[in-house]
């Protein structure tokens, strides 16, 4: 119990009462993750209100440049094409995708620390809570990767935050994902310094399973992103 | 209100009583729903290429019933909600329901649907 | 172990008093000394938010006035509102939850203590920070709701706005993160036996706030943050010329706004709902309708929003659906009334300061709660909106109910807090000239109102039939302050010379009243297993609990095992054949035994200085923002980075230390 309390040092004991320690928590469940499930309910309301925002103002820039029109004279002096680049954003999308599977199984490995050691060379993989934690850590660094060059890109062709209503809400919206998902990245590498200190086990399952769900949530939002801001015309 | 269903027996340790619990999928699940997200993906982005579907009634649909198939299969599988105490469950439910119905509120009152399709309003 | 039901003769000395340097108030992480600095630190704003009262009705007091310019006048009623719904309600209802939920739950503190205390430097830093705003005379100026595009740079370009942005957000924070805290305190950490079902109203109802909180901050944050990036970044959320929506900004801000009005009337809800079956000595009239009023209060919340905004012109559907959801809403807050009125009913009554409190609640509330509905009807809203017949209603329904409740809730909960009664004179002269000062001050603002004096002008001509009304309010707000005066000199003056208390001191039926007052620092020396809703009254008055439901012999739910010989710590039951359910799961009344947390080897968390720290450091990343519009921005990079950096590495130190000393 120490232990798991070491890494965010909160009341995370749970099922044992000892005569003298804590009582029992009176659903049995971790602390921790009750706070961790509340906190994601409470980011569904702070997306909510950037994708209205998105959505509301899509369509209303008197400016282009424009998500999926090009903007022709007499509305932009020089014409602009349609600025979002889809096969670079369905990668990306991918990327994230696949992070979310690196993420299950690095929280696998961690609950399965204490058995013993599979035969096969796949199956070792798999139990490598270090391997698949880096793995999450990259996917997602390469997905914000993709974000700065997209960001860039955007610039380059004249959209910037300040540019239209578009660009406002569009770079907003995007930015604050991208900050969670950098929050995330940080958590991640937190998780993957303590794995080479002291080795994560069994008894970390439940801190390495709230940035799981952390991360997965910052995933299905951008699942949501990608088809209202990206596809949806 | 469930208010007795949230209490578990004590008698639950470790895992469980952590939140997680044994019937937890494995790599096999894992993999197959990753599968299953890219080749959704992968469709929704096909269909973006198609300018006669683009331009049918069934293109905004089946996008928006594709993303929430995506959302709730990572929500389930991934965050195993599926698996996991239903306390949970309704933390994340509640919310999200209200956050739908002020997103739709919002688009509503803002004229969204009837710019787009006029046949709403 | 004590069974008890006599209460022990009370020895201040005897109870634990722990440490009282400067130093043991600024690492606590305890939840009843967080409360209390809650309770000071929201009396202070509270006054400092009447002070501004009084000098708007002032100003107001007779035609043509100048007193005040303006635009000083602009930045009172704007701070006046910000600071009493910000600093002043929210902030003591939080002094509630930190000092009662537990001890109303039967637990030893909330789930994450240091989370607890960094709420509170936060709110303590947003507040100071807001009112800063007063020094460099630029004190916010855009009312208390922050209409855009009348705040964005165009329009207001100074720092004033710029002070209320980053302020709300800084509060916010406090708020979300006490609210993540609450949650789990209540969900998690129960005594055994404490069903949902059992919890006291007043956990009930705090209990759904948070969930308010949690659902409509994150909103005004994003509102605000769009406000933020117009004017530091140059964004156009709110620039018309860009094509932006000037209702934006209402509709986000409502989506908060209207959520927040419950945030800030439940927790006096539930304040009144303890009061009230105590010196009626019945237990609650309709326990679960009570919940269940309260949970589709909070839901239909969340759905009435744009009654606010009628004037605007949201075409019919939007108006119907929301003048109707505004009416709906009106029906399980009348069940909430019906309910208090019922438990009074046939109840042997005793007039208390408390109850006096409570029932003024009943009263003014309902006014209050009947002139909402008046608004709710577009049509009537037109005629209304924006005049001082809305002042009058929302005064109603946050002086007449939240701050009456709370003064009640002051007025009971002293004596858990301190050990010794507020005296019952004073406080009788504090209720009376209260109640009277209100309604002087705000009852005529309805005929002020519908004969069409707008709010917020800063002076008005005679001959409008407006004079009366006007001089009469600022009257009122007189008799308001001299009550509210007493009540300061009683709550300085009680707390070394009140009466002492005792152990139970209203005969009241929930848990915090069966531990010493105050409270040792781990509150129960024995967790108590709960066999129904009113533990202290199946001891002391077992006739009056007989319909409550209770854990039935054999019921071996949550290891509360009311048959067993043993109680569940092992000791033989002394009373194992009586028929008492709460003394038979162990239920007793702790007597003050002067020893500590160490002394009975409880772990308790170890005092920190970082949720401080690490609060100042986000104030200070927060602060850097401002030197933007002085135009120096290095120093305002300089001030960002280095607040980041004192927060992020004060946040990994709590967060890598455990809590307590391992065990
Ligand atoms: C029966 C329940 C209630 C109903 C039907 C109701 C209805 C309304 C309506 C329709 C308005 C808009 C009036 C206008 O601006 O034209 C309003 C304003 C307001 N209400 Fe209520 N209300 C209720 C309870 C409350 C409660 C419990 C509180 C707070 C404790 C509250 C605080 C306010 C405030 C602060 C405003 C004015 C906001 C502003 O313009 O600054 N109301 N109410
Ligand atoms: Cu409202």
């Amino acid at each position: 119990m120490a232990h798991a309390s070491a890494l965010t040092g909160d009341h995370s004991h749970s099922a044992h009462d000892d005569a003298h320690g804590h009582p029992p928590t009176s659903t049995g469940l971790d602390n921790k993750k009750i706070a961790i499930w509340a906190f994601i309910g409470s980011e569904c309301m702070l997306f909510a209100s950037l994708i209205s925002t998105y959505l509301i103002y899509k369509g209303r820039s008197v400016v282009g440049p424009y998500p999926h029109d090009a903007c022709l004279p007499p509305q932009c002096s020089t014409p602009l094409k349609a600025i979002l680049n889809i096969p670079i954003t369905s990668a990306s999308t991918f990327v994230l995708l696949m992070s979310s599977l690196a993420m299950v199984l690095a929280l696998a490995a961690v609950e399965l620390k204490d058995q013993p050691m599979p035969s096969g060379w796949w199956s070792r993989r798999l139990r490598s809570s270090k391997l698949w934690l880096w793995m999450t850590a990259l996917l997602g660094i390469t997905f914000l990767g993709f974000q700065a060059f997209e960001f860039t890109s955007f610039v380059h062709e004249g959209l910037t935050i300040r540019t239209n209503l578009f660009g406002s809400s569009f770079f907003t919206l995007t930015g604050f994902h991208g900050a969670h998902v950098t929050a995330g990245v940080l958590w991640l590498l937190t998780l993957l310094a303590i794995d080479y200190r002291r080795g994560l086990g069994p008894k970390d399952a439940i801190n390495v399973d709230l940035a799981a769900l952390y991360w997965h949530f910052v995933d299905v939002v951008w699942i949501a992103i990608f088809t209202l801001v990206y596809l949806i015309k | 209100m469930a208010h007795d269903t949230q209490h578990e027996p004590h008698a639950n340790v470790d895992h469980t009583a952590m939140g997680i619990t044994h019937e937890h999928p494995t790599w096999s699940t894992y993999w197959k729903v990753a599968v299953v997200l890219t080749l959704i993906t992968a469709v929704e982005v096909w269909i973006y290429y198609i300018p006669s579907f683009v331009a049918s009634r069934a293109f905004v649909p089946s996008l928006l019933i594709m993303s929430a198939v995506k959302f709730a299969t990572v929500v389930m599988f991934y965050m195993h909600l599926r698996y996991d105490h239903k306390l949970f469950r309704a933390l994340f439910t509640a919310p999200l329901i209200i956050a739908i119905i002020t997103i739709v509120g919002l688009l509503f009152l803002f004229g969204y649907f009837s710019h787009r399709t006029g046949a709403l309003l | 172990m004590a069974t008890t039901a006599t209460a022990p003769a009370y020895a201040p000395t005897e109870s634990y008093v722990g440490e009282s340097g400067i130093w043991s108030w600024l690492t606590t992480v305890d939840h009843k000394r967080i409360g209390t600095l809650y309770l000071f630190t929201s009396l202070f704003f509270f006054l400092v938010g009447g002070v501004e009262a009084g000098m708007i009705r002032a100003q107001l007091a007779g035609p043509n006035k100048d007193l005040f310019s303006a635009d000083l006048y602009n930045q009172l009623f704007t701070m006046h509102g910000t600071t009493m719904i910000f600093l002043g309600v929210m902030p003591l209802s939080a002094a509630f939850f930190n000092y009662l939920i537990p001890l109303q739950i039967g637990a030893r503190d909330v789930a994450f203590p240091r989370l607890n205390a960094f709420s509170y430097w936060v709110f303590l830093l947003g507040g100071i920070f807001m009112n800063f705003s007063w020094i460099i005379g630029a004190a916010p100026n855009g009312g208390w709701f922050g209409y855009a595009p009348l705040t964005t740079m165009q329009y207001s370009a100074g720092l004033n706005i710029d002070f209320w942005v980053i302020g709300l957000q800084i509060l916010g924070v406090s708020s979300l993160a006490a609210a993540f805290n609450f949650i789990t305190t209540v969900i998690n950490m129960r005594a055994p036996g404490m069903n949902l079902m059992r919890m006291p109203m007043f956990t009930w109802n705090a209990f759904i706030v948070q969930f308010l909180l949690v659902l409509a901050f994150p909103v005004i944050t994003i509102a605000l943050v769009f406000l933020q990036f117009d004017r530091f970044f140059g964004t156009n959320f709110y620039t018309m010329a860009a094509g932006a929506d000037p209702l934006l900004w209402q509709h986000l801000f409502w989506i908060f706004g209207h959520p927040e009005v419950y945030i800030l009337i439940l927790p006096a809800f539930g304040l009144v709902s303890e009061i009230i079956p105590t010196f009626s000595r019945k237990p609650i009239f309709g326990y679960p309708v009570m919940v269940y009023a309260t949970m589709l209060i909070a839901f239909l919340g969340f759905g009435v929003w744009a009654h606010h905004m009628f004037a605007v012109g949201m075409g019919p559907i939007g108006d119907t659906v929301f003048g109707v959801t505004t009416m709906l809403i009106a029906i399980p807050t009348g069940v909430k009334i019906f309910n208090w009125i019922f438990t009074m009913w046939g109840g042997s009554l005793r007039f208390t300061t408390a109850m006096k409190f409570a029932i003024g609640l009943v009263a003014l509330f309902t006014i209050g709660g009947i002139s909402g509905v008046m608004h709710a009807s577009p049509p009537a809203d037109l005629q209304q909106t924006d005049t001082y017949f809305v002042v009058a209603h929302f005064h109603y329904v946050l002086f007449g109910g939240s701050m009456m409740g709370i003064f009640g809730g002051i007025y009971y909960y002293y004596p858990k807090m301190t050990g010794r009664l507020l005296s019952e004179k004073l406080g009788s002269w504090h209720f009376w000239l209260m109640f009277i000062g209100m309604n002087l001050t705000f009852f005529p603002m309805h005929f002020s109102g519908l004969m069409g004096m707008p709010r917020r002008i800063y002076t008005y001509d005679a001959g409008q039939g407006w004079e009366l009304f006007n001089k009469l309010s600022t009257y009122g707000t007189g008799i308001l302050a001299v009550g509210l005066l007493i009540f300061v000199w009683n709550f300085f003056r009680s707390y070394s010379t009140g009466e002492i208390a005792g152990i139970v001191p209203w005969g009241a039926p929930t848990l915090e009243w069966s531990i010493p007052s105050p409270p040792p620092e781990y509150n129960f020396a024995r967790i108590p297993k709960v066999t129904s809703r009113l533990p202290l009254w199946d001891l002391t008055a077992p006739r009056l609990t007989r319909e409550v439901p209770h854990t039935e012999a054999g019921d071996k739910r949550l290891d509360v095992d009311v048959a067993s010989k043993h109680t569940a710590t092992g000791h033989p039951n002394p009373t194992a054949n009586a028929p008492r359910q709460g003394v038979e799961a162990g239920m007793h009344i702790e007597r003050a035994t002067g020893r500590t947390a160490r002394e009975l080897g409880i772990p308790m968390p170890n005092p920190t200085i970082k949720p401080l720290i690490c609060a100042l450091g986000m104030t200070i990343m927060f602060t850097g923002l401002l030197f933007i519009h002085v135009n120096r921005m290095p120093l305002a990079l300089a001030t960002m980075i280095g607040g980041a950096l004192l927060m992020t590495l004060s946040l990994y130190a709590w967060v890598l230390t455990p809590l307590e000393d391992a065990h």
